[in-house]
């Protein structure tokens, strides 16, 4: 959908089509990053039910895969994986 | 087939909900409003009426309720009145601003504190800024005809906004009187299905009425006055429509009786019309000029049609069921308002009266008409804000 240019081409109410990436590559606003260590993950998934920028994909194998160019660093897989798999580092470390 | 059943107001608001082909409605019961949405609950489980009924937890959760039904794509009802219509007031604005044509039934009642559960203005009023229309009935005919006659201004496509149709508590709500049940096949016929601007639709999922920057805010804002302006062309158009179909009609935005070479024009809303045109005769038959015109329609508010009432009259008796704390009643600042760029205007004389519940019958009238011809021939009004029948 086009930006409107004139008032008579706006619709009645603001609507907005969803659209993939559309505030940009959001890995950009992250501090901390997580880090998988799959020799403790036992594949259980939470880490993929939690995150709430559906940056975590499950592979074949039900192992997590974070996608950096999404993920925020929010670290709540982090906070959420039974076995304590993922850390959080400090970007620039 | 018409049929004529005597009911009360709010038995006869669910009989046109049920005659518009509502399809959803969710209600929570407040009083005086609670036998409008226990009569529809009765018609929805008879299965009279084909439609879902969403029993909710507060006034906010129904009017949320009827937003996503409308924008869903489905004919929506609710009723209110009072402390629950307070409580929907944020909902209000979203339904407004997401231009979806909702109709709702205000059974009006004060507000507390201190509680009251009689009628006044007070709770309606309150929110007149929300981008709702907003009709004023004196009689249970005029709550069907009206509710059927907002449904299809609302859903016009020069307004798409919701409407709320006003009605005063007991006053009507629980009076029976005798109403005509038009013929359905009639109603269907002035009634088409469902329409509104924008319907949801899974297979092209979109989010609505989403922030906005301020380079985009305002000319929303425009397009719901100008869909204001819209619907005051439209309403006396419809109403003309709707006497031609079924023979009855309430002069559009005002119905007014003996306005023609009136002195004194009496300005009321909702049952205090009725008892405005009792006066009006009772005074023409002592040789008095005066005329009452009921503002039935309070947003879009009528302003080109107060002024061509004023031309010819020298006074102007406004009676409000409500009080803008620190200010005057609404009725008399808005006629004011509207008064203000003609040349020759006549004065105005503001009555509060009714709070609360307190009659108002056409003896008060008489009374407040008799005080504001006085005031014209003296050429003055003696005190711009009158409370009628208050305790010394």
């Amino acid at each position: 959908m086009a930006v409107p240019k004139a008032r008579r081409d706006m619709p009645l109410t603001p609507i907005s089509y969803p659209t993939f990436g559309s505030m940009g590559k959001t890995g950009s606003w992250r501090t901390f990053r997580p880090i998988i260590d799959y020799s403790k993950c036992t594949k259980c998934t939470l880490c993929w039910v939690y995150c709430p920028d559906v940056a975590i994909t499950r592979r074949e194998d039900d192992s997590p895969e974070i996608d950096y160019e999404y993920c925020k660093g929010c670290g709540i897989c982090a906070n959420e994986c039974p076995v304590k798999a993922i850390t959080m580092q400090r970007e620039e470390e | 087939m018409a049929q004529i059943i005597i009911d009360t107001a709010n038995h006869i608001a669910g009989y046109a909900a049920k005659a518009a082909r509502v399809r959803v409605v969710a209600a929570y019961p407040i009083t005086p409003q609670t036998t409008v949405v226990e009569k529809i609950a009765e018609f929805v489980e008879s299965g009279e009426m084909d439609a879902e009924y969403i029993r909710v937890e507060s006034e906010h959760s129904a009017m949320a309720a009827c937003i996503g039904a409308a924008a869903a794509g489905v004919r929506t009802f609710t009723a209110t009145s009072a402390h629950g219509l307070a409580l929907m007031h944020e909902a209000l604005h979203w339904a407004s601003g997401s231009r979806l044509p909702i109709v709702m039934a205000v059974v009006n009642r004060a507000m507390g504190a201190p509680w009251s559960i009689w009628p006044d203005f007070s709770d309606s009023l309150s929110q007149r800024d929300t981008g709702w229309i907003q009709f004023y009935c004196a009689d249970n005919q005029e709550v069907f005809d009206t509710i059927i006659q907002a449904y299809r201004i609302c859903e016009d496509e020069r307004v798409f906004l919701p409407a709320m149709v006003c009605l005063e508590g007991f006053i009507l709500s629980h009076t029976y009187m005798p109403v005509k049940i038009h013929d359905q096949e009639e109603i269907d016929a002035f009634l088409p299905p469902y329409r509104s601007g924008w319907i949801l639709d899974v297979n092209n999922p979109f989010s609505h009425a989403n922030l906005v920057s301020p380079e985009w805010y305002m000319e929303f804002r425009y397009m719901i006055q100008e869909a204001m302006e819209n619907a005051k062309q439209l309403i006396p158009e419809i109403d003309k429509e709707y006497g031609r179909r079924f023979g009855l009609q309430y002069g559009g935005l005002i119905d007014k009786y003996k306005c023609e070479n009136a002195d004194l024009i009496i300005c009321t809303m909702g049952t205090m019309g009725s008892e405005a045109k009792i006066a009006v005769d009772n005074l023409r038959k002592e040789g008095l000029k005066v005329g009452a015109a009921r503002i039935r329609v309070y947003r879009p508010f009528p302003v080109e049609e107060i002024r061509n009432i004023a031309e010819e009259a020298s006074i102007i008796a406004t009676i409000d069921r409500h009080i803008s704390f620190g200010m005057e009643g609404f009725l008399a600042s808005e006629i004011k308002a509207s008064l203000y760029h003609m040349e020759d205007k006549p004065l105005l004389a503001g009555f509060i009266a009714g709070l609360g519940g307190r009659d108002v019958t056409f003896k008060t009238i008489e009374e407040i008409a008799k005080k504001s011809l006085k005031w014209m021939k003296a050429g003055r009004v003696e005190k711009e804000t009158v409370w009628v029948d208050l305790r010394e």
